[in-house]
Protein backbone atom coordinates (compact mmCIF):
# COMPACT_ATOMS: atom_id res chain seq x y z
CA UNK A 1 0.00 0.00 0.00
CA UNK A 2 2.61 2.60 -1.28
CA UNK A 3 0.14 5.44 -0.78
CA UNK A 4 -0.19 5.42 3.32
CA UNK A 5 0.49 8.45 4.75
CA UNK A 6 3.64 9.01 6.63
CA UNK A 7 1.50 9.97 9.84
CA UNK A 8 -0.75 6.52 9.14
CA UNK A 9 2.78 4.81 8.65
CA UNK A 10 4.50 5.93 11.84
CA UNK A 11 1.49 5.57 14.45
CA UNK A 12 0.54 1.97 12.78
CA UNK A 13 4.62 0.75 13.59
CA UNK A 14 4.83 2.29 16.61
CA UNK A 15 1.38 1.83 18.60
CA UNK A 16 -1.22 -0.34 16.69
CA UNK A 17 1.13 -2.80 15.30
CA UNK A 18 4.06 -2.37 17.66
CA UNK A 19 6.66 -4.51 16.30
CA UNK A 20 6.84 -6.13 20.27
CA UNK A 21 3.34 -6.63 21.90
CA UNK A 22 2.24 -7.23 18.50
CA UNK A 23 4.64 -8.78 16.03
CA UNK A 24 6.70 -10.44 18.71
CA UNK A 25 9.82 -8.93 17.59
CA UNK A 26 12.44 -8.39 19.60
CA UNK A 27 11.36 -10.55 22.82
CA UNK A 28 14.77 -11.24 23.78
CA UNK A 29 16.21 -8.09 24.54
CA UNK A 30 12.59 -7.01 25.67
CA UNK A 31 12.93 -9.40 28.68
CA UNK A 32 16.52 -9.46 29.27
CA UNK A 33 17.28 -5.32 29.23
CA UNK A 34 14.39 -4.31 30.45
CA UNK A 35 14.96 -4.79 34.43
CA UNK A 36 16.36 -0.78 35.11
CA UNK A 37 14.56 1.86 32.93
CA UNK A 38 17.79 3.10 32.21
CA UNK A 39 19.55 0.58 30.12
CA UNK A 40 16.15 -0.14 28.80
CA UNK A 41 15.80 4.02 27.24
CA UNK A 42 18.96 3.65 26.17
CA UNK A 43 18.85 0.07 24.41
CA UNK A 44 15.78 1.33 22.52
CA UNK A 45 17.81 4.29 21.69
CA UNK A 46 20.83 2.29 20.00
CA UNK A 47 18.05 -0.07 18.25
CA UNK A 48 16.50 2.68 17.00
CA UNK A 49 19.54 4.22 15.49
CA UNK A 50 20.83 0.57 14.26
CA UNK A 51 16.95 -0.11 12.39
CA UNK A 52 17.10 3.87 10.35
CA UNK A 53 20.84 2.54 8.89
CA UNK A 54 19.37 -0.92 8.53
CA UNK A 55 16.67 -0.08 6.50
CA UNK A 56 18.35 2.16 4.38
CA UNK A 57 20.64 -0.35 3.61
CA UNK A 58 17.87 -2.71 3.37
CA UNK A 59 15.92 -0.15 0.65
CA UNK A 60 19.50 -0.24 -1.41
CA UNK A 61 19.72 -4.26 -1.56
CA UNK A 62 16.32 -4.94 -2.09
CA UNK A 63 16.78 -2.77 -5.52
CA UNK A 64 20.34 -4.03 -6.54
CA UNK A 65 18.54 -7.69 -6.22
CA UNK A 66 15.50 -6.69 -7.86
CA UNK A 67 18.38 -5.42 -10.43
CA UNK A 68 20.43 -8.56 -10.65
CA UNK A 69 16.97 -11.25 -10.20
CA UNK A 70 18.50 -12.93 -7.49
CA UNK A 71 15.52 -12.36 -4.85
CA UNK A 72 16.87 -15.69 -3.38
CA UNK A 73 19.58 -14.04 -1.85
CA UNK A 74 17.78 -11.64 0.11
CA UNK A 75 17.66 -12.93 3.33
CA UNK A 76 21.81 -13.94 3.26
CA UNK A 77 22.48 -10.17 2.44
CA UNK A 78 20.10 -8.04 4.86
CA UNK A 79 21.60 -10.56 7.86
CA UNK A 80 25.04 -9.72 6.43
CA UNK A 81 24.03 -5.86 5.93
CA UNK A 82 22.54 -6.58 9.99
CA UNK A 83 25.41 -7.72 11.45
CA UNK A 84 28.52 -5.29 9.30
CA UNK A 85 26.12 -1.92 9.85
CA UNK A 86 25.86 -2.72 13.76
CA UNK A 87 29.71 -3.56 13.29
CA UNK A 88 30.57 -0.32 12.03
CA UNK A 89 28.25 1.86 13.92
CA UNK A 90 29.95 -0.10 17.29
CA UNK A 91 33.04 1.34 15.28
CA UNK A 92 32.10 4.83 14.70
CA UNK A 93 30.69 5.45 18.32
CA UNK A 94 33.53 4.33 19.66
CA UNK A 95 35.68 6.91 17.66
CA UNK A 96 32.84 9.81 18.14
CA UNK A 97 31.88 9.21 21.66
CA UNK A 98 33.55 7.02 24.13
CA UNK A 99 31.55 7.79 27.11
CA UNK A 100 28.22 6.51 25.07
CA UNK A 101 30.04 3.39 23.98
CA UNK A 102 30.92 2.92 27.41
CA UNK A 103 27.03 3.20 28.71
CA UNK A 104 25.97 1.13 25.72
CA UNK A 105 28.37 -1.87 26.66
CA UNK A 106 27.77 -5.03 25.71
CA UNK A 107 24.33 -4.14 23.66
CA UNK A 108 25.57 -3.04 20.71
CA UNK A 109 26.79 -6.48 19.87
CA UNK A 110 23.53 -8.22 20.78
CA UNK A 111 21.79 -6.01 18.63
CA UNK A 112 22.64 -8.41 15.61
CA UNK A 113 20.39 -11.30 16.91
CA UNK A 114 17.79 -8.88 17.45
CA UNK A 115 14.76 -9.98 15.14
CA UNK A 116 12.67 -6.64 15.00
CA UNK A 117 15.89 -5.39 12.59
CA UNK A 118 15.15 -8.17 10.53
CA UNK A 119 11.48 -8.04 10.54
CA UNK A 120 11.46 -4.51 9.96
CA UNK A 121 13.74 -4.89 7.11
CA UNK A 122 11.28 -7.99 5.72
CA UNK A 123 8.18 -6.08 6.10
CA UNK A 124 9.17 -3.18 4.65
CA UNK A 125 10.07 -5.25 1.37
CA UNK A 126 6.73 -6.78 1.42
CA UNK A 127 4.54 -3.65 1.70
CA UNK A 128 6.36 -2.42 -0.90
CA UNK A 129 7.12 1.36 0.58
CA UNK A 130 9.42 3.86 -1.00
CA UNK A 131 12.19 5.51 0.20
CA UNK A 132 10.96 7.93 2.08
CA UNK A 133 8.52 6.00 3.48
CA UNK A 134 10.66 3.42 4.81
CA UNK A 135 12.64 5.95 7.00
CA UNK A 136 9.20 6.85 8.37
CA UNK A 137 8.62 2.99 9.23
CA UNK A 138 11.71 2.70 10.89
CA UNK A 139 11.42 5.14 13.19
CA UNK A 140 8.16 4.31 14.55
CA UNK A 141 9.22 0.83 14.81
CA UNK A 142 12.00 2.27 16.36
CA UNK A 143 9.62 4.46 18.76
CA UNK A 144 7.09 1.85 19.74
CA UNK A 145 10.11 -0.79 20.48
CA UNK A 146 11.37 2.07 23.06
CA UNK A 147 7.93 2.40 24.12
CA UNK A 148 7.31 -1.12 25.08
CA UNK A 149 11.06 -1.70 26.79
CA UNK A 150 10.56 1.77 28.82
CA UNK A 151 6.99 0.85 30.13
CA UNK A 152 7.86 -2.63 30.79
CA UNK A 153 10.83 -1.50 32.53
CA UNK A 154 9.01 0.74 34.70
CA UNK A 155 6.66 -1.42 35.76
CA UNK A 156 9.35 -4.20 36.40
CA UNK A 157 11.45 -1.80 39.07
CA UNK A 158 7.81 -1.13 40.90
CA UNK A 159 7.15 -4.82 41.27
CA UNK A 160 10.29 -5.51 42.71
CA UNK A 161 9.18 -3.96 45.77
CA UNK A 162 6.15 -5.98 45.77
CA UNK A 163 5.89 -9.45 47.44
CA UNK A 164 4.64 -12.16 45.35
CA UNK A 165 4.72 -16.01 44.98
CA UNK A 166 8.06 -17.42 44.63
CA UNK A 167 6.86 -19.33 41.78
CA UNK A 168 6.11 -16.26 39.49
CA UNK A 169 9.80 -14.46 40.39
CA UNK A 170 11.57 -13.84 37.37
CA UNK A 171 10.20 -14.94 33.30
CA UNK A 172 7.08 -15.87 34.08
CA UNK A 173 6.14 -12.89 35.96
CA UNK A 174 7.77 -10.77 33.37
CA UNK A 175 5.95 -12.75 30.39
CA UNK A 176 2.35 -11.93 32.39
CA UNK A 177 3.15 -7.93 32.58
CA UNK A 178 4.02 -8.43 28.33
CA UNK A 179 0.35 -9.52 28.17
CA UNK A 180 -1.10 -7.38 30.07
CA UNK A 181 0.49 -4.63 28.05
CA UNK A 182 -0.13 -6.14 24.95
CA UNK A 183 -3.84 -5.69 26.28
CA UNK A 184 -3.76 -3.05 26.76
CA UNK A 185 -1.84 -1.41 23.48
CA UNK A 186 -4.98 -3.42 21.44
CA UNK A 187 -6.67 -0.36 22.49
CA UNK A 188 -4.63 1.66 20.02
CA UNK A 189 -6.14 -0.78 17.32
CA UNK A 190 -8.01 1.55 14.55
CA UNK A 191 -6.18 4.44 15.14
CA UNK A 192 -4.19 4.61 12.34
CA UNK A 193 -7.23 3.78 9.98
CA UNK B 1 35.71 -31.84 29.89
CA UNK B 2 32.29 -32.75 31.18
CA UNK B 3 30.06 -33.67 27.73
CA UNK B 4 32.72 -35.95 26.95
CA UNK B 5 31.66 -38.28 29.34
CA UNK B 6 27.80 -38.00 28.52
CA UNK B 7 26.24 -41.11 26.98
CA UNK B 8 24.43 -40.56 23.02
CA UNK B 9 21.24 -40.63 24.82
CA UNK B 10 21.80 -38.27 27.59
CA UNK B 11 23.17 -35.84 24.72
CA UNK B 12 19.47 -36.50 23.07
CA UNK B 13 17.39 -36.10 26.17
CA UNK B 14 18.93 -32.81 27.89
CA UNK B 15 17.29 -31.08 24.97
CA UNK B 16 14.18 -32.87 25.91
CA UNK B 17 13.70 -32.02 29.35
CA UNK B 18 16.76 -30.67 31.52
CA UNK B 19 17.89 -27.79 28.90
CA UNK B 20 14.38 -27.63 27.32
CA UNK B 21 15.33 -24.13 24.92
CA UNK B 22 11.76 -22.70 25.52
CA UNK B 23 10.52 -23.44 29.10
CA UNK B 24 14.18 -23.82 31.32
CA UNK B 25 16.56 -21.48 28.68
CA UNK B 26 13.82 -19.18 27.37
CA UNK B 27 15.56 -19.05 24.04
CA UNK B 28 14.21 -18.15 20.66
CA UNK B 29 10.82 -16.45 22.00
CA UNK B 30 9.66 -14.38 19.17
CA UNK B 31 8.42 -17.36 17.18
CA UNK B 32 7.21 -19.45 20.33
CA UNK B 33 4.77 -16.60 20.94
CA UNK B 34 4.32 -15.60 17.09
CA UNK B 35 3.09 -18.73 15.50
CA UNK B 36 2.11 -20.25 18.02
CA UNK B 37 -1.97 -19.89 17.88
CA UNK B 38 -2.82 -22.92 16.06
CA UNK B 39 -1.20 -26.42 17.07
CA UNK B 40 -0.43 -27.04 13.23
CA UNK B 41 1.59 -23.55 12.43
CA UNK B 42 3.32 -24.04 15.81
CA UNK B 43 4.27 -27.68 15.02
CA UNK B 44 5.57 -26.47 11.22
CA UNK B 45 7.40 -23.92 12.78
CA UNK B 46 8.89 -26.01 15.13
CA UNK B 47 9.84 -28.49 12.48
CA UNK B 48 11.68 -25.89 10.16
CA UNK B 49 13.62 -24.89 13.31
CA UNK B 50 14.59 -28.79 14.15
CA UNK B 51 15.52 -28.42 10.38
CA UNK B 52 17.86 -25.60 10.17
CA UNK B 53 19.48 -26.43 14.22
CA UNK B 54 20.10 -30.43 12.66
CA UNK B 55 21.58 -28.74 9.54
CA UNK B 56 23.79 -25.62 10.79
CA UNK B 57 24.81 -27.27 14.00
CA UNK B 58 26.42 -30.15 11.24
CA UNK B 59 28.02 -27.70 9.26
CA UNK B 60 29.63 -25.60 12.02
CA UNK B 61 31.06 -28.62 13.72
CA UNK B 62 32.28 -29.87 10.47
CA UNK B 63 34.27 -26.84 9.76
CA UNK B 64 34.82 -25.38 13.24
CA UNK B 65 38.87 -25.76 12.87
CA UNK B 66 38.63 -23.80 9.68
CA UNK B 67 36.75 -20.53 10.90
CA UNK B 68 38.38 -18.22 12.12
CA UNK B 69 37.49 -17.08 15.74
CA UNK B 70 37.33 -13.28 14.84
CA UNK B 71 34.67 -13.62 12.17
CA UNK B 72 32.71 -16.52 13.63
CA UNK B 73 29.88 -15.27 14.64
CA UNK B 74 29.04 -13.94 10.86
CA UNK B 75 30.10 -17.34 9.55
CA UNK B 76 27.87 -19.11 11.64
CA UNK B 77 24.95 -16.49 11.09
CA UNK B 78 25.63 -17.22 7.16
CA UNK B 79 25.47 -20.93 7.58
CA UNK B 80 22.47 -20.48 9.17
CA UNK B 81 20.76 -17.95 6.61
CA UNK B 82 21.91 -20.55 3.82
CA UNK B 83 19.55 -23.17 5.25
CA UNK B 84 17.08 -21.27 6.29
CA UNK B 85 16.50 -19.79 2.62
CA UNK B 86 16.07 -23.54 2.25
CA UNK B 87 13.40 -23.92 4.45
CA UNK B 88 11.49 -21.23 3.12
CA UNK B 89 11.68 -21.76 -0.13
CA UNK B 90 10.91 -25.44 1.01
CA UNK B 91 7.28 -24.24 2.55
CA UNK B 92 6.33 -22.12 -0.08
CA UNK B 93 6.18 -25.06 -2.79
CA UNK B 94 5.00 -27.72 -0.50
CA UNK B 95 2.23 -25.61 1.08
CA UNK B 96 1.46 -21.97 0.08
CA UNK B 97 -1.18 -21.85 2.98
CA UNK B 98 1.01 -22.64 5.44
CA UNK B 99 3.57 -20.29 4.07
CA UNK B 100 1.21 -17.18 4.02
CA UNK B 101 -0.03 -18.36 7.84
CA UNK B 102 3.75 -18.32 8.89
CA UNK B 103 4.67 -15.43 6.68
CA UNK B 104 8.09 -13.69 7.93
CA UNK B 105 8.61 -15.70 10.70
CA UNK B 106 10.00 -18.29 8.53
CA UNK B 107 12.79 -15.69 7.60
CA UNK B 108 12.77 -15.17 10.97
CA UNK B 109 14.39 -18.47 11.91
CA UNK B 110 17.99 -17.05 11.68
CA UNK B 111 17.65 -14.52 14.12
CA UNK B 112 16.54 -17.17 16.49
CA UNK B 113 18.87 -17.16 19.28
CA UNK B 114 18.78 -20.65 20.43
CA UNK B 115 20.27 -21.90 16.98
CA UNK B 116 23.33 -19.35 16.92
CA UNK B 117 23.69 -19.94 20.64
CA UNK B 118 23.80 -23.90 19.41
CA UNK B 119 26.43 -23.46 17.82
CA UNK B 120 28.00 -21.16 19.68
CA UNK B 121 28.40 -23.01 22.68
CA UNK B 122 28.12 -26.65 21.44
CA UNK B 123 28.98 -27.27 18.02
CA UNK B 124 32.01 -25.07 17.75
CA UNK B 125 33.36 -27.45 20.12
CA UNK B 126 32.44 -30.55 19.74
CA UNK B 127 32.07 -33.32 17.13
CA UNK B 128 30.14 -33.58 13.98
CA UNK B 129 27.56 -36.88 15.51
CA UNK B 130 27.66 -34.86 19.12
CA UNK B 131 26.54 -31.64 17.53
CA UNK B 132 23.86 -33.47 15.65
CA UNK B 133 22.48 -35.24 18.05
CA UNK B 134 22.60 -32.13 20.25
CA UNK B 135 20.64 -30.20 17.51
CA UNK B 136 18.41 -32.94 17.32
CA UNK B 137 17.33 -32.87 21.02
CA UNK B 138 17.17 -29.41 21.34
CA UNK B 139 15.12 -29.08 18.15
CA UNK B 140 13.38 -31.91 19.70
CA UNK B 141 12.16 -29.90 23.09
CA UNK B 142 11.75 -26.90 20.69
CA UNK B 143 9.04 -28.78 18.76
CA UNK B 144 7.42 -30.21 21.96
CA UNK B 145 7.34 -26.78 23.65
CA UNK B 146 6.05 -24.89 20.52
CA UNK B 147 3.22 -27.74 19.99
CA UNK B 148 2.56 -27.32 24.12
CA UNK B 149 1.60 -23.87 23.46
CA UNK B 150 0.02 -23.95 20.08
CA UNK B 151 -2.29 -27.00 21.43
CA UNK B 152 -3.44 -25.07 24.35
CA UNK B 153 -4.08 -21.60 22.57
CA UNK B 154 -5.98 -23.28 19.55
CA UNK B 155 -8.12 -25.42 22.49
CA UNK B 156 -8.90 -22.57 24.42
CA UNK B 157 -9.03 -20.19 22.05
CA UNK B 158 -11.11 -21.34 19.35
CA UNK B 159 -12.47 -25.02 20.76
CA UNK B 160 -10.18 -26.91 18.19
CA UNK B 161 -6.95 -28.76 18.01
CA UNK B 162 -5.84 -29.44 14.52
CA UNK B 163 -8.86 -27.98 12.75
CA UNK B 164 -11.05 -30.18 14.23
CA UNK B 165 -14.19 -28.74 16.52
CA UNK B 166 -13.64 -30.29 19.60
CA UNK B 167 -16.39 -29.02 21.65
CA UNK B 168 -20.46 -28.11 21.64
CA UNK B 169 -21.69 -25.35 19.72
CA UNK B 170 -22.38 -23.37 23.16
CA UNK B 171 -18.28 -23.34 23.73
CA UNK B 172 -17.37 -19.69 24.06
CA UNK B 173 -14.08 -19.45 22.15
CA UNK B 174 -11.87 -17.66 24.46
CA UNK B 175 -10.97 -14.95 21.77
CA UNK B 176 -8.12 -13.56 23.77
CA UNK B 177 -6.05 -16.58 23.67
CA UNK B 178 -5.39 -16.36 19.82
CA UNK B 179 -4.80 -12.78 20.02
CA UNK B 180 -1.10 -11.68 20.60
CA UNK B 181 -1.61 -10.73 24.41
CA UNK B 182 -2.79 -14.90 24.94
CA UNK B 183 1.14 -15.68 23.55
CA UNK B 184 2.51 -13.81 26.92
CA UNK B 185 -0.32 -15.71 28.94
CA UNK B 186 0.09 -19.29 27.74
CA UNK B 187 4.13 -19.50 28.13
CA UNK B 188 3.54 -17.25 31.92
CA UNK B 189 1.11 -19.91 32.94
CA UNK B 190 3.45 -23.04 31.30
CA UNK B 191 6.94 -21.36 33.10
CA UNK B 192 4.51 -20.79 36.43
CA UNK B 193 3.53 -24.79 36.06
CA UNK B 194 7.50 -25.93 35.69
CA UNK B 195 8.45 -23.52 38.52
CA UNK B 196 6.13 -25.15 40.75
CA UNK B 197 7.45 -28.83 39.33
CA UNK B 198 10.42 -27.30 40.20
CA UNK B 199 10.02 -25.92 43.60
CA UNK B 200 7.79 -29.01 44.76
CA UNK B 201 11.05 -31.09 43.67
CA UNK B 202 13.64 -28.98 45.38
CA UNK B 203 11.52 -29.19 48.62
CA UNK B 204 11.54 -32.76 48.85
CA UNK B 205 14.36 -33.48 48.37
CA UNK B 206 15.55 -30.91 50.98
CA UNK B 207 12.97 -33.02 53.69
CA UNK B 208 14.97 -35.98 52.19
CA UNK B 209 18.42 -34.59 53.40
CA UNK B 210 16.69 -33.32 56.30
CA UNK B 211 15.31 -36.61 57.22
CA UNK B 212 18.32 -38.42 56.85
CA UNK B 213 20.74 -36.19 58.76
CA UNK B 214 18.19 -36.88 61.79
CA UNK B 215 18.43 -40.62 60.91
CA UNK B 216 22.21 -39.87 61.03
CA UNK B 217 22.13 -37.94 64.52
Amino acid sequence: MPEESLWTIFINASLVNNFVLAYFLGICPFLGVSAKLETASRMGGAVTFVMLVSSICAFGIQALLVAIDAPYLKLISFIAVIASTVQLVEMFIKKMSPALFRALGIFLPLITTNCAILGLALFQTNKGYSFVQCIVYALGAGAGFTLALVLMAGLREKLELAEVPDVTKGTAMALMLAGLLSVTFMGFGGLGG
Amino acid sequence: MATATKSSTDEFMKGLWKENPVFVQVLGMCPVLAVSNTALNALAMGLATLFVLVMSNIVVSSLRSFIPKEVRIATYILIIATFVTVVDYAIQAISLDLYKALGAFISLIVVNCLILGRAEAFASKNTVARSALDGLGMGTGFVVALFCLGAVREIMGSGSLFGVQLFHDAFQDWVVMVLPSGGFFTLAGWLLLFNWLKQRKAHREDRATLALSKEVV
